[in-house]
């Protein structure tokens, strides 16, 4: 059968910290399975922009001429700015990690302020692209509006980039909802060397997101915009 | 009350035997299988029985050997079905070169049928015997599925495409016509019949009723009214390609691919004519969406079909491959 | 800890605190496997009454009982209900949920707020989807083709659509929960080979669950975006392709099947273990077989697009592989049934249901050759010929799977043991019920009566009556583990911690369990069969 053992040893009494759970023996445990439950996450979250990009990846085969059109649309220039805001955001969020594994309260607040700015600056951003192409009329439905012969397929194009953009948006969103609960627990001097969990998963996460964005950005605003191929 | 119960299908067509032939063998296999297995386990459980709950079994634990012999053979036995399962597959989907062609549209919720040379039916579907036949469709609106029974045979007819099914008859009667895609209030009602008839009584049915000219008559004049051969001159001199003998070859296009001109290339290229533009041609021609229907499509693909190596009157032989297959090489 | 006493019962995780704040807010993941198990049961009866509905409108060619709207409407809502609702949490979330700590030598799973969150997720994704049922319902079958579904339907799809879409994030999170668990948090001394079978199950659909719910979510809510604004994804008079949507589906839908019934696999190898008194039969062919089944059920889905206009080169791809992902499966029952060689066979309700599983999941395992057959399903695609095919795996396969999961593991989850007389009848009724049910399907099939038929020609109505004749002795074999397991929990024998005389670490705690499952974290120092290691002998 199974012989029976006292997880805590006999003889031996230690504080357990505020943050541990006691359905796992150990912290080290704790904390390992918290980083496989993000890093499988994340695979999910793989899978759940997968589906968005067979799709993009099937219609821009069928329709090369309309994918060329509708990345001159979108603006390369607020793109490229964001692409460099967000990958900027990255580093603020890593140095925020290290910060909080280096007991550096005053640094990890300063960092993950930052990384909530530059995070907050690029939905600014894309919150003009998307009022541009309202006022434009390239807005995917009833209202849409687009000169030359290959409009419905241009606008395929464009539903894609507003579904892509929209759902990365979307957990950018939920990304700075999670760094402001980070951020008051990092006030409030929660983390230390001992356990920095939940920071870094979310700098897990929000890695991730800058990820999708550096794919979307050339699949997006990048295609053939010279017109080279189609 | 027996005798009326029907526990198998007829065999209507020249598949419907290869098809039949391959199902009683699987039959056989998975029945030997099943039989196997059960009587193992049921002789196991009352030989091995042992109400007081408190004996143990034997200490076995595997065998490397049996582990092999019982993956190897089934997956044998699964391949052998395999390739003769793919082997009765093509010759369900590749038509021989010399059909009878009809044309059909699904739409919620019946079928029309066009024969090429004017009949028009609805729900109905006369056939001749012997003859090899096929049946290219689309759908007017959402998915539908052409369904045959006794020719052991179907497809799904998709709007915006065509699919195509085949089959020679082998015996007269009227048989089963279902819809096979769940499309809606009236799915089940979706239903004909198939009218297969002896070749006297076919050309006698097919040269009564109202006719309105063959198809590609009256895809020819559509050709004129909506003044498609203003551009597309037969010389190949006008702002458009010639169409004659187009139909069936390889087509290269502005973006260097090459395709063949099958039914579907040319319901695009008249829907939405910018997006497969043929090599060196300007992007001139207007889409016609809105303008012609599903019959109309039809029709003038008949008409383009008549412009390429025409055979005996009346019936225009496919050189292409169906639209739902892939493309056999073009005839030379 | 309070010790018991001869008249009172031991604190245990269901008495140990009775308020309906301790269950709704409970991390326990022992209570929450029986609520999962109350509203998978609610959505069980739902779809049982709507398969009733749909029995007795066919017994009949003509479309007497319910207009053609209705039944449409019906047999997708039992599609849906049965398929998200029933079949794809029953074990996993039921069981799993309870079992699979106690089996690893865990307190709880390694994210018990997300094991709460992951129900209430799923009880809301039914509440949308009931509200969709009570809005008049959704007509487009539970696959959701469009343009049928975009633009054809006028039926609550969006609702639906939503309530199916929130409710596979309950599949995600308890799949990565699982996943997380049994690498994490296993006893001192379990190693993946000492792991009973029923584990590698529940892993291997962890796997499916987290790779492909993502999938099916995402064209959900591409359907509903399309339908709600008019976009074009999948219509082609704007460009889009219905066909996508069905690749994009049946890359979840397939894996699904397998999330189905991997874990009833798995029930099946821990019942057939104890009952034998034996060690499943090549352990770890049967281990790697639930893996192997996991990965190539993701590399199949077209051949539900064979006659769909895939080009013939492509379906000869995928039917090859079709039959390839067989192979495991048949592994799996060979191995079974070598296990029952020599075995010393300990005739309780248990194995009479796994009995039930092996007859009824071999047909419909084996009839899964004629579907793969691409000369075969030119003839039987969309014809009830599938419908039998896919009903004697999911009912006869993954139910009979789960009920003997359920009969199993009762006296530990409710301390209590059931009539085992009853059990057993249940168990008959219900694998004939099920034969006469969905035998004469196969043969309505290649007939060619096509599915989701309201009516029907004329000839096919003794084969359809005999149908709707098997179903009413399958509602009675379903009808009575609710009586007699509901008498069991209140008034049932108290069963001790190990009534089978089972190896497994759930049998050496108390039944019920403690709220933290064990006295002292157990250490493992043998597999997961070792019978033979006890005292009494074979004969």
């Amino acid at each position: 059968m199974a012989a029976h053992a006292d997880s805590h040893g006999h003889g031996h009494v230690h504080a357990h910290h505020p943050a541990h759970q006691h359905h796992f023996e150990t912290m080290e445990q704790q904390s390992e399975a918290a980083t496989l439950g993000m890093w499988l996450f994340l695979v999910t979250e793989v899978m759940f922009f997968g589906g968005l990009l067979m799709a993009y990846l099937l219609y821009r085969v069928w329709y090369p001429h309309a994918w060329s059109e509708g990345s001159l649309e979108l603006d390369i220039v607020l793109g490229g700015v964001n692409t460099v805001v967000l990958i900027g955001s990255s580093l603020t969020m890593a140095l925020a990690v290290r910060a909080a594994q280096t007991d550096q309260r005053r640094a990890t607040i300063v960092f993950l302020i930052l990384t909530m700015a530059l995070g907050l600056t690029f939905l600014v951003i894309k919150f003009f692209e998307y009022k541009h192409k309202f006022d434009t009329g390239h807005v995917p439905g009833p209202n849409f509006h687009f000169e030359g012969p290959d409009a419905p397929q241009v606008e395929i194009f464009l539903s894609l980039y507003f579904a892509l953009t929209g759902l990365h948006a979307l957990h950018m969103l939920i990304g700075f909802g999670i760094m402001s609960v980070i951020l008051w627990m990092a006030i409030k001097n929660r983390f230390s060397h001992e356990w920095y969990t939940p920071v870094e998963l979310a700098g897990l996460y929000w890695h991730f997101v800058d990820i999708v964005w550096i794919f979307l950005f050339p699949l997006l605003y990048l295609v053939d915009r010279s017109h080279h191929f189609a | 009350m027996l005798s009326g119960i029907p526990l198998f299908p007829v065999q209507g067509s020249t598949l419907a035997p290869e098809v039949d032939a391959l199902y009683f063998f699987i039959v056989a296999v998975t029945s030997f299988f099943a039989v196997l297995v059960s009587v193992l386990v049921i002789y196991f459980g009352f030989k091995y029985r042992d109400d007081t709950g408190l004996k143990v079994g034997a200490p076995i634990t595997g065998s490397i050997p049996l582990e092999i012999g019982w993956s190897l053979v089934p997956f044998f036995i699964a391949m052998g079905i395999f390739v003769w399962a793919s082997v009765v597959f093509f010759h369900s989907v590749r038509p021989p070169d010399q059909t009878v062609e009809i044309y059909a549209t699904g739409k919620r919720w019946m079928w029309r049928f066009q024969h090429v040379d004017g009949q028009r039916e609805i729900n109905q579907l006369h056939v001749p015997i012997g003859r090899p036949v096929k049946v290219t469709f689309t759908s007017e609106d959402v998915l539908h599925d052409l369904y045959i029974p006794v020719f052991r045979t179907k497809a799904d007819a998709i709007p915006g495409r065509y699919s195509s099914i085949w089959f020679t008859p082998t015996k007269t009667g009227e048989f089963h016509l279902f819809c096979a895609e769940y499309c809606g209030t009236k799915h089940s009602g979706m239903i004909g019949s198939v009218f297969v008839m002896e070749p006297d009584e076919y050309q006698a049915w097919l040269s009564s009723g109202g006719l309105t000219g063959s198809m590609s008559a009256r895809g020819e004049q559509l050709f004129q009214q909506l003044a498609c051969n203003t551009c597309h001159l037969n010389d190949g001199t006008g702002r458009g390609p010639s169409l004659v003998g187009v139909f069936g070859s390889p087509v290269k296009l502005s973006t260097g691919q090459t395709i063949t001109a099958d039914e579907t290339y040319v319901r695009e290229s008249i829907l939405t004519p910018q997006l497969k533009l043929v090599n060196g041609y300007q992007p001139l021609m207007p889409t016609f969406q809105g303008l012609i229907n599903e019959e109309g499509l039809l029709s003038l693909i008949e008409y383009v079909k008549s412009l390429g190596e025409s055979r005996t009157g009346g019936q225009q032989a496919s050189t292409a491959a169906p639209a739902a297959a892939p493309a056999t090489a073009p005839a030379k | 800890m309070i010790t018991a006493t001869a008249t009172e019962s031991p604190v245990n995780y269901l008495n140990h605190q009775s308020t309906v704040a301790s269950w709704l807010l409970t991390k326990d993941h022992k209570r929450i496997g029986l609520m999962y198990m109350v509203s998978v049961t609610i959505a069980f009866i739902i779809g049982a009454f709507f398969a009733a509905l749909i029995r007795a409108e066919l017994a009949t060619p003509q479309g007497d009982l319910l207009s053609a709207d209705v039944y449409n409407r019906v047999f997708t809502m039992h599609g849906v209900a049965m398929v998200f609702f029933v079949l794809i949490p029953a074990v996993p979330a039921i069981l799993g949920n309870f079992v699979l700590p106690l089996m690893l030598g865990a307190k709880d799973v390694a994210f018990p707020k997300l094991n709460l969150l992951s129900w209430y997720v799923f009880v809301l994704g039914l509440t949308f989807t009931v509200g969709a049922m009570i809005y008049g319902g959704v007509d487009t079958g539970w696959t959701f083709y469009p343009p049928y579904s975009t633009e054809g339907s006028n039926s609550n799809v969006l609702l639906a659509g939503i309530g199916v879409f929130i409710t596979g994030f309950s599949s995600i999170l308890t799949g990565l929960n699982f996943m997380v668990t049994i690498h994490r948090m296993r006893a001192p001394g379990l190693t993946w080979f000492r792991l009973p079978l029923f584990v590698w199950a529940v892993y291997s659909t962890a796997l499916v669950m987290v790779l492909g719910t993502p999938v099916v979510a995402i064209t959900v809510a591409m359907v509903a975006v399309e339908r709600a604004f008019g976009l074009g994804f999948f219509d082609p008079r704007l460009g889009g392709d219905p066909v996508l949507f069905q690749h994009l589906f049946w890359f979840y839908s397939h894996p699904a099947v397998y999330i189905m019934i991997l874990p009833p696999m798995g029930v099946i190898s821990e019942v057939i273990a104890c009952f034998s008194r034996k060690n499943v039969f090549g352990y770890s062919f049967v281990a790697f077989s639930s893996l192997a089944i996991a990965v190539f059920g993701f590399l199949v889905w077209a051949h539900h697009l064979f006659v769909a206009g895939i080009s013939a080169y492509s379906a000869m791809v995928f039917s090859f592989l079709t039959f390839a992902v067989a192979i495991p499966s048949a592994v799996k029952t060979f191995n079974w049934t070598a296990t029952l060689y020599r075995a010393a066979i300990w005739w309780k309700a248990p194995m009479a249901w796994v009995y039930g599983f092996m007859g009824l999941f071999l047909v419909g395992g084996l009839t899964g050759l004629f579907t793969a057959s691409l000369g075969i399903d030119i003839h039987i695609h969309d014809t009830y010929f599938v419908v039998a095919h896919f009903h004697y795996i999911m009912v006869g396969g993954a139910i009979m799977g789960y009920f003997a999961g359920l009969h199993y593991w009762w006296p530990k989850m409710t301390g209590r043991m059931y009539h085992d007389g009853l059990a057993k009848l249940s168990a008959l009724l219900v694998f004939v019920g099920f034969n006469m049910t969905f035998f004469p399907q196969f043969i309505l099939g290649y007939l060619g009566m096509p599915r989701r038929y309201h009516m029907y020609p004329p000839e096919f109505q003794v084969l359809n009556l005999a149908s709707t004749a098997g179903a009413t002795v399958l509602g009675i074999g379903y009808l009575l583990p609710m009586l007699y397991l509901t008498y069991s929990f209140f008034k049932g024998q108290k069963a001790g911690a190990n009534p089978w005389l089972a190896t497994g670490l759930e049998w050496t705690t108390q039944s019920p369990p403690l709220p933290h499952n064990f006295i002292e974290q157990p250490i493992v120092t043998e597999g997961a069969y070792e019978y033979s290691k006890r005292e009494i002998k074979v004969a």
